[in-house]
């Protein structure tokens, strides 16, 4: 099977929609009705977060529903245990994200041969930087067919840009500036400099920004520097509203695009 | 150097450098400079200056002779809790401000959980004058707050880390965060030996001072330059690091790094990580970690907030995994009870955290004629309130 993100940018080359969003929160069992609501409503790619007790790189939204997600009984074998059947139902592309500790005491192995076994495309670990992923653990990804997303900012050197573009294999993920998730100064997509001379240098992969993107307007300015947007710590503000789960995806979704 | 790091910043499988890429370029800066600058002449010449002058080294190895009748051998005390400001914190971030400053950085920051790093940090920032924003849990504000007025004092903003519980892990967790935010113009000033590549080594080497000067004293008192045993806490590490540091590869000088049971290392209520800790992944570093079996990081507890932390320095990681340095756990209870007896001996009133290595002394195995080198870390002002608590001198 083609890995989905390269279909993917294979057939759409902008306005990327990708959406993150924290397994277990607001419940646990609302992993698999969120996924199938992404997809319903278009949304191009999902990044499951796996939570984390220290999140370093995530802002309060992402680190309290990552809290909660742990206080509901979220762990990785749940969430595996949660998507066994998940590529009967849609074929949307996939990304796991989390942070490089609850993946080793897993088992890097292991956690990629389970990703693999249930349809999983890609896989981002902040924290697991360029070098030791090339020292120990890209032959495992790239046996299991997983793209291991990296992460590039504005202060990361154009050298590294490349070195980072060479060893990976699905999108860049362009952190919009340097904040940690769900900062909505309007930092976010200030940089266009930094977006343009990504754009220029002719990388492999397909980049997407994130990080601060959290409307129409933010949603809409990346697309315009990228093949398009990741938005996270919005979409968890709109799981966290009172009211019906699928209607909250929606009416975010849609106010997104129209 | 067999306990020195390799190319990549590992003490054999411990250390590195696991940041999100938003931190690659400030560590990799670091990482470049760090030895150039730190051994240059006038760097030295400076740091040496500021030592001597401001901070008051060398601080005086007393030989703790009541001390040593009770435990029947000979034991001294090196005496951090002499330093300025009172504990060995300063030996670190004196370094790490003239480093700060000749890369050019504006803005410093740092966690702390005792308050003794902080105050360290927001003294030799009022020194250099530049800006400095500490972050304490705060369960920390509360129990240390002799502490929080001191920075305050000196300048600093503190702000309280409400996250998680609320202590030193916390509190790095949000300097992290700030520092991924301030790229460019900002320092972070870690306070132990703890963190990614290379401030576990770049601390170390700070405090290294104080094995140093053990050395040339020892040889004035004993005539050997080493001692049969040096005794310090471990919380992150760094005073026992900069205790242990020349005595690395000397195997005839043992080495006890002493933890904090908290309410004991069973009780669920412990940082007692040599013990509890498995092998994983925080603050940018491979080490030892209390953790759940899916990798969450554990809530760790003392009574000690320079204790409190649910990792380990890398370096102490290899040297527990190595056999290299004996590891002890000592409960909140024998701290205090040893708090007691060294001021009621020796009058010297020792930091929480400095008094579970004094704790220690009894389960060492030292022999009459053997020589004990007890790093006493700090002084015990800021736990005063804890102390009149305990000990029902508060009239209650
Ligand atoms: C007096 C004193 N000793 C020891 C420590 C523990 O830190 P480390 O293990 O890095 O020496 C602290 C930390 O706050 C301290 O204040």
């Amino acid at each position: 099977m083609e890995n989905r993100i390269k279909t993917l940018f294979a057939e759409k080359q902008q306005g990327l929609l990708s959406v993150y969003f924290t397994a277990g929160f607001p419940n646990l069992n609302d992993t698999v009705p969120i996924i199938l609501e992404l997809e319903k409503n278009g949304v191009d790619l999902i990044e499951v977060g796996m939570p984390f007790s220290d999140p370093l790189a995530d802002g309060p939204t992402i680190q309290q529903s990552s809290d909660i997600a742990l206080k509901n009984g979220m762990t990785i074998p749940k969430l595996f245990e949660q998507l066994q059947d998940i590529r009967k139902h849609t074929q949307i592309p996939l990304v796991l994200m989390g942070y490089l500790n609850p993946v080793m005491q897993y088992g890097v192995e292991r956690f990629c041969q389970k990703a693999k076994e249930i349809g999983i495309d890609g896989v981002i670990l902040p924290d697991l930087p360029l070098s030791d992923y090339v020292r120990e653990f890209k032959g495992i990804f790239e046996e299991n067919g997983l793209s291991k997303i990296f992460l590039v900012t504005p202060q990361t050197p154009e050298q590294r840009i490349r070195e980072i573009d060479s060893h990976t294999n699905g999108f860049v993920y362009m952190v919009s500036s340097a904040s940690t998730t769900g900062s909505t100064t309007g930092k976010a997509v200030a940089n266009t400099d930094y977006f343009d001379r990504v754009a220029k240098m002719g990388l492999r992969n397909p980049g997407l920004i994130g990080f601060g993107i959290h409307n129409k307007d933010t949603f809409g300015q990346a697309c315009n520097h990228a093949k398009g947007a990741i938005i996270g710590s919005a979409f968890i503000k709109a799981l966290s509203q009172e009211g019906d789960l699928k209607q909250n995806i929606s009416s975010f979704i849609q106010s997104l695009r129209n | 150097m067999k306990y020195s790091i390799d190319e990549n910043g590992f003490y054999g499988r411990f250390g590195g450098a696991y940041v999100p890429e938003m931190l690659y370029p400030n560590v990799e800066e670091l990482r470049q400079n760090y030895l150039k600058i730190m051994y240059e002449p006038a760097f030295q010449e400076e740091l040496q200056g500021l030592l001597k002058d401001y901070v008051g080294r060398p601080t005086p190895l007393y030989f703790a002779k009541r001390l040593s009748e009770k435990y029947n051998t000979r034991i001294y005390l090196k005496r951090e809790d002499l330093n300025h400001t009172g504990a060995h914190k300063i030996n670190n971030t004196m370094g790490q401000i003239l480093l700060a400053k000749r890369l050019g950085k504006k803005r410093i920051i740092a966690e702390t959980g005792a308050g003794q790093h902080g105050v360290a940090t927001a003294t030799v920032c009022a020194l250099m004058g530049l800006e400095c924003i500490v972050y304490m849990g705060e369960v920390d504000i509360e129990r240390q707050a002799p502490n929080v007025a001191r920075m305050k004092m000196l300048g600093a903003t503190v702000v309280p880390a409400i996250s998680g519980s609320r202590t030193l892990k916390d509190a790095t967790n949000e300097a992290i965060r700030d520092w991924i935010s301030n790229p460019e113009d900002t320092y972070y000033i870690i306070g132990s030996v703890v963190g990614p590549h290379p401030y576990p080594d770049m601390v170390a080497r700070f405090q290294a001072v104080i094995s140093e000067e053990m050395m040339a004293q020892l040889q004035e008192k004993e005539g050997r330059d080493y001692p049969d045993f040096v005794v310090a806490c471990v919380g992150g590490g760094s005073n026992a690091a900069g205790a242990f540091y020349h005595y690395l590869d000397r195997p005839e000088v043992k080495l006890v790094a002493v933890e904090a049971a908290g309410l004991g290392v069973d009780s669920g209520e412990s940082a007692a990580t040599s013990v509890l800790g498995k092998e994983g992944v925080i603050h940018g570093s491979r080490t030892l970690l209390m953790q759940t079996e899916d990798g969450q990081v554990v809530e760790p507890y003392s009574i000690s907030a320079g204790l409190d932390y649910p990792g380990v320095g890398p370096l102490h990681a290899h040297l527990h995994q190595s056999g290299r340095a004996i590891f002890k756990s000592i409960t909140d209870e024998e701290a205090l009870q040893a708090v007691l007896e060294l001021t009621q001996l020796e009058g010297i009133i020792p930091a929480l955290e400095s008094a579970h290595a004094l704790a220690a002394l009894d389960r060492i195995g030292a022999k009459p004629d053997e020589v004990v080198v007890l790093n006493l870390s700090g002084r015990g002002d800021k736990d005063l309130a804890t102390y009149l608590k305990r000990f029902h001198f508060d009239g209650e």
